[in-house]
């Protein structure tokens, strides 16, 4: 069914993959739901037809090489620090956890510790946020927490008051993070897409509240550097300018 | 001290670099800061006719190199009046030969890895060695260099030896070319010069004794001229800007990597890998199978002299693997494939594909992996690939510390290899010293930039240039010492495996 569903440019209604699996049709109905429960099949509201859903995408065909996501973002992550002068990461999902595939030191010579392979909480960290925006199904299961692990007094534990912060940052574009993670650090992270527009990473500064911050939130100058530069990283992978 | 409103003007203002490399050819903008504002890139042609032989199409290259140029300025939303300069880096001793009166060039350009001069160079050092001409231009005989290239090629086709004595036909090397099409002045600049094997390093002139030896005519060789100088303005579709600096890519990374004063080094990870040590304003000759080079020339400064290990295949390794053992399908998937092992299961590749560079200089070695057993995999392979990279370079630092008589105590690496993690972690293992890499990894084209900038007055001094250096990586040494000998004798093993294989009635 989902080979029928994916190998039509246009979308199928229930009578056509009916007809075409050859299957009765409240079989045919069940596995339908199934899989748009799931979300790996969507039923277009308008026409009542069904197509492809956007889960299915993150499944395998979503994964690109951390080593290659950081060799094509070597660039514009140098780019990113300078223009900012604040330290850079790129980070991927792994494992319920952002794995740390790049790190560029803050550009001002002081004695840094390159953090690549680090592995960072996803609901504590800027990239994290970036990352289960648009992850639902890992989204979901960590709602399912009572309580997820506290690291300050501003971490967000509560899984409705996250649910709540990611439909933020899906609708903004971007995330940010303060003192949730460390005390007196923050963080700012957009995400970076592919050519299919699916997001195989995030791209964060992060830096003492003081230099990146403005009252609660990130500086909005270094907010639009962040997010030029995964913009800049997503065309070089192909993703169609947003 | 100037006034703000030239400050302003300035610094809205921004310095293009081409980087007219082995693989393709590059544009970058950088702003006053050093910083990359946007990027061009476009591949070319390897020509192989045959074995050991590799050559490029010098027109398609000058395409490609006006494309990126507009290219980057396009993506930056930029226009030829937002340049204050253009600078040149390029892929050094490959030889373009090219019809003075069509610029029609006579052959494609024979490139810096190809191997067909073998025999003629062989001939040269018959009598007299590989170092006869070392005192005079600081290179061992090799085949490496352009002026075998050229006497080759003029003896390649009836009449053009002719032609080139009546003056019909110039050399270049590719900063030549580009410069002759885009200014329409035949010069060189005196890195480039360097590496031609037809210069005198105490006169920074074309040498007589060279020339007539290696049999390369004087009438069809470019002016030389310092580094940092405008050369001229850019005629037709790169509407006027000058063309202030040309320097050798590794130079020109030296230089961006601002290796200003003696004792400064840096390794470049690329196609081939390229360690240049600043030896300050006097050329110290290597008694280590190092080159004797000329680091840079900034208008009428003196020149600054450098000592260099050059390695002819660590970049390209990893394009082999990928390409023609498909076991990868991307370059930056060597290092996955490397971490599913925890070692090189003892095996031992040295990629001796067009004989070893420095420093060794041997044209009849070709490549071994030595240690095969039942036990290796492909994950022990893509382990040797990338700690070839590293072992060579241990073995150019020995070098460079011999000469020089200075112990290296830290390596400032750049090029696209160094998005290899593994790979810069085993380096700062195997030599014992940290490795940092800069804020712009592209220092090739950064250091064409600050070249031309300085020219033309966009940067005031080296100084203000240094500021813009940041470190942005350091990996430090976490092998242990008995482990690091180990594999250096295991590695230096397979070296001698590699020597005297290609015999006299090989192809």
């Amino acid at each position: 069914m989902l080979r029928l569903l994916s190998g039509r440019s246009g979308r199928l209604s229930l009578a056509e993959l009916t007809g075409e699996l050859g299957l009765p049709k409240g079989t045919v109905y069940g596995i339908v739901r199934t899989l748009i429960s799931v979300g790996f099949v969507e039923q277009d509201p308008e026409s009542g037809k069904y197509r492809t859903g956007a889960a299915l995408l993150h499944l395998g065909s979503s994964y690109l090489d951390g080593n290659e996501l950081r060799a094509r973002a070597l660039n514009w992550s140098d780019w990113l620090a300078a223009r900012t002068n604040e330290s850079v990461r790129l980070g991927t999902l792994h494992d319920g956890q952002v794995l740390v595939v790049h790190h560029v030191f803050r550009p001002d010579n002081s004695p840094q510790v390159l953090e690549v392979g680090a592995l960072l909480p996803v609901h504590a960290t800027a990239m994290g946020k970036v990352l289960l925006a648009h992850h639902p199904y890992l989204a979901d299961e960590l709602g399912n927490n009572d309580a997820l692990p506290r690291f300050t007094t501003s971490t967000i534990t509560d899984p409705g008051l996250l649910t709540l912060e990611l439909e933020r940052v899906r609708e903004q574009g971007w995330a940010s993070e303060v003192q949730e993670l460390i005390d007196g650090e923050a963080s700012c992270a957009a995400p970076i897409r592919d050519r299919r527009g699916i997001i195989v990473g995030a791209i964060a500064i992060s830096g003492p509240i003081d230099r990146l911050c403005e009252g609660s939130e990130p500086h909005s100058k270094l907010i639009a550097a962040v997010r030029e530069g995964a913009r800049t990283i997503s065309r070089d992978l192909g993703a169609v300018p947003w | 001290m100037e006034t703000c409103e030239e400050r302003t003007a300035l610094s809205d203002r921004y310095v293009a670099a081409i980087d007219q490399g082995t693989a393709s050819s590059r544009c970058l903008v950088f702003d006053q800061q050093g910083r990359i504002v946007s990027l061009s890139q476009k591949e070319h042609e390897q020509i192989f006719p045959r074995p050991g032989w590799v050559e490029h199409d010098p027109q398609e290259i000058l395409r490609n190199v006006v494309q990126v140029v507009r290219g980057a300025l396009d993506s930056g939303g930029l226009d030829f009046r937002d340049l204050v300069a253009i600078g040149i880096a390029n892929q050094r001793e490959t030889t373009v030969v090219w019809d003075r009166r069509t610029g029609q060039p006579v052959h494609n350009a024979i490139v810096w890895q190809d191997t067909r001069t073998d025999g003629l160079v062989r001939r040269l050092g018959a009598e007299h060695g590989q170092d006869r001409f070392r005192d005079r231009c600081g290179l061992p005989l090799a085949t490496y260099f352009s002026g075998p290239k050229v006497s080759w090629l003029l003896d390649s086709a009836p009449g053009l030896r002719r032609r080139a004595e009546d003056g019909e036909l110039l050399f270049g090397t590719m900063d030549s070319w580009l410069v002759w099409n885009l200014t329409g002045r035949h010069v060189t600049d005196v890195t480039n010069a360097s590496r031609t094997m037809l210069m005198n390093l105490e006169t920074l002139d074309w040498d007589d004794t060279l020339l007539a030896a290696i049999g390369v005519p004087r009438v069809m060789l470019p002016t030389i001229q310092p580094s940092s100088r405008i050369y001229g303005e850019a005629v037709g579709s790169l509407g006027g800007v000058p063309i202030a600096a040309a320097l050798g890519d590794q130079q020109a990374a030296l230089f961006g990597q601002t290796c200003f004063s003696a004792g400064e080094a840096k390794c470049t990870y690329g196609t081939g890998s390229f360690l240049l040590l600043n030896t300050g304003n006097r050329p110290v000759r290597s008694g280590h199978g190092l080159l004797t080079t000329v680091g840079c020339k900034i208008g009428d400064e003196p020149a600054t002299y450098a000592l260099e290990g050059s390695i002819a295949v660590t970049g390209s390794l990893v394009q082999w693997f990928r390409d023609k053992v498909g076991l990868i399908g991307s370059a930056p998937e060597v290092e996955t494939l490397a971490r599913t092992v925890e070692d090189n299961g003892g095996i031992y590749f040295v990629p001796a594909f067009s004989g070893l560079f420095a420093p060794h200089w041997r044209g009849d070695a070709r490549g071994v992996i030595a240690g095969l057993t039942g036990y290796v995999t492909k994950g022990h392979l893509a382990r040797a690939v990338l700690e070839a990279t590293a072992w060579q370079t241990r073995e150019v630092v020995d070098a460079m510390n011999a000469d020089s008589g200075i112990e290296l105590t830290s390596l400032k690496a750049d090029g696209g290899m160094t998005a290899n993690n593994l790979l810069m972690q085993f380096l700062a293992d195997v030599l014992a010293v940290p490795v940092v890499r800069p804020i712009v990894a592209e220092t090739v084209s950064l250091g064409a930039a600050y070249a031309a900038g300085l020219a033309v007055g966009f940067w005031p001094d080296t100084e203000t240039l240094r500021a813009n250096w940041h470190k942005a990586a350091e990996w430090l040494p976490q092998m242990d010492g008995s482990a690091r000998d180990k594999g250096y004798r295991k590695w230096k093993k397979a070296v001698q495996r590699t020597l005297d294989w290609v015999d006299d009635d090989d192809d």
